[in-house]
């Protein structure tokens, strides 16, 4: 086959050939960071209420403090204050092992702990990481956007006779939600980006593909101008989603 | 005579304030009563002990004979009896109107949905704002916006209305659309309190005056008693600076 020189210096050969598999590392990239949002939103959304859990009553009272507000700082403190690489590597190499592993995992064992660690070893643990770090900022952002809301709010749905959690679903949530749309996109552009660090325990993302084509051809620029461009074109467009998003539901806000 | 509300007793304390200190009063059916006193002198405090916002610190508050502040009372089933309207509005602005109106209704009381906006309706009527029906808080003035919040708290068909201060945040201009409706609802029969300062709308629909000072119910009476021929001379003297 002919090469292509396109620019003279860029051998756009090199990235056709490959096609395939950056194809594949795309859609991994894509299918770990949709993961990640999802699972990250909810544990952010559960754990930013954890961190505001309050009661009036004993034992009620203590029960939030001790066995919610308390574990939940140290958790978001602990993923907030560690570089997620940091974490990615702690629960690949130590803390996956313990739950999955063929001799004594206290989760699955034998055979098929083999069989998965080998086959999605890389893809659980990253999940993992980038969900429980993505969930500590997320609930930040829960926490700030609960906060938000004028206490008047609460009182009136209070007052009306919904519950709490009524209160949360339908006053103050939907209304925190645009003011968290913002911040909750930016924290899906940088899990997108952040999920490049996955390549380093062996996901076939992105950032491995390319890796791994510079590595066959030692050529730098084509790869990794290639996937800077994908990554561009992916933020970019959640970007513009969460523009879509923010016109769609800013309806009525008088902030 | 059947008796809606009952307070014992009641005190209230924010750490070493003392606001509200032994408040001893009832609101019987159908009955307007109207409380009066000063800035600070606890009377949002009070209501909002009324429906449980606030927990008390001593005494008892009965609602039909129910306790506010025990703790095997189901809070949320007595507030929907107790209809609260607030100095600030409060609608929920990512609501229509009418989502704000039915909200409480179908998720409270489980009314059909069509039903509860059939009721909705006729209370957008009755204060006048039918054609604000799918507009959201934000495009409404702040004399519509507490008409709707009315319409809001009637929808749970309440034993009683509390209105902190209702027309105070509103432009003068706005001020009687707001006081007309709830002359119409006390000629109707709804037992209300009523803090306000309002004096022509006291006179004209309170059966009872309550003037409050520094958490304390000084005097009490109906407005004739209290505005013309007051006895205590805190009272005089608060009613000879707001006049
Ligand atoms: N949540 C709170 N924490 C601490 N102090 C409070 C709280 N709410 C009210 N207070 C204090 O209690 C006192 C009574 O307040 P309250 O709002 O009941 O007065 P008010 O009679 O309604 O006054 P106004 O006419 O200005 O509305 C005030 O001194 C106020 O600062
Ligand atoms: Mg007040």
């Amino acid at each position: 086959m002919e090469p292509i020189l396109w620019f003279g210096w860029f051998r756009a050969d090199i990235i056709a050939e490959y096609g395939v598999m950056f194809w594949r590392g795309l859609q991994m990239t894509i299918l770990v960071t949709t993961i990640c949002i999802m699972q990250g939103t909810a544990l952010g959304l559960a754990i930013g209420l954890a961190r505001l859990a309050d009661a009036r009553h004993s034992p009620a009272r203590q029960i939030c403090r001790y066995l919610l507000r308390w574990p939940s700082t140290v958790y978001v403190s602990f993923f907030r204050g560690t570089p997620l690489f940091v974490q990615i590597l702690l629960i690949h190499f130590a803390v996956l092992p313990l739950f999955i592993n063929p001799a004594d995992g206290l989760l699955i064992s034998g055979e098929t702990a083999r069989s998965l660690k080998q086959n999605y070893g890389a893809f659980i643990s990253g999940i993992l990481a980038l969900t429980l770090n993505s969930g500590a900022y997320i609930s930040e952002i829960f926490r700030a956007g609960i906060q938000s809301i004028d206490r008047g709010q609460i009182e009136a749905s209070r007052s009306l006779g919904l519950s709490f959690a009524r209160t949360m679903t339908h006053v103050v949530l939907p209304q925190a939600f645009r003011r968290m749309l913002p911040p909750l996109g930016n924290n899906a552009i940088a899990l997108l980006k952040d999920s490049s660090l996955i390549s380093a325990i062996g996901l076939a993302e992105l950032a491995y593909t390319a890796r791994t084509v510079a590595g066959a051809y030692s050529r730098y620029w084509e790869p990794y101008l290639s996937i800077s461009f994908m990554y561009w074109t992916l933020t970019l467009g959640l970007a513009w989603a969460v523009k879509k998003l923010e016109a769609r539901y800013g309806r009525g806000d008088t902030r | 005579m059947d008796e809606v509300i009952r307070v014992e007793g009641l005190t209230k304390n924010f750490g070493q304030l003392q606001v509200l200190r032994g408040i001893d009063c009832s609101v019987r059916s159908s009955e307007v009563v109207c409380v009066i006193g000063p800035s600070g002198s606890g009377k949002s405090t009070f209501l909002r002990c009324l429906n449980g916002l606030e927990e008390a610190s001593g005494g008892r508050v009965l609602v039909h004979g129910v306790s506010v502040h025990d703790n095997s009372t189901d809070v949320d089933a007595l507030r929907s009896e107790i209809g609260m309207v607030f100095q600030r509005f409060n609608l929920f602005p990512h609501m229509t109107v009418l989502d704000n109106i039915t909200l409480a209704p179908t998720k409270v009381r489980g009314v059909p949905l069509e039903q509860a906006r059939e009721q909705a309706r006729a209370l957008l009527i009755k204060v006048g704002l039918l054609d604000k029906i799918d507009a959201y808080p934000n495009q409404l003035s702040g004399g519509q916006q507490q008409r709707v919040a009315i319409a809001r708290a009637l929808a749970m068909q309440p034993a009683i209305m509390l209105f902190d201060e209702p027309t105070s945040a509103l432009d003068p201009e706005m001020v009687g659309e707001v006081l007309s409706v709830m002359q119409t609802l006390a000629e109707e029969g709804m037992t209300m309190m009523v803090v306000s300062h309002e004096m022509g709308f006291a006179r004209r629909v309170a059966n009872r005056v309550l003037f409050m000072d520094e958490g304390v119910l000084v005097e009490e009476g109906t407005p004739e008693e209290i505005f013309d021929r007051p006895r205590e001379e805190r009272t005089r003297r608060f009613l000879s600076n707001i006049l």
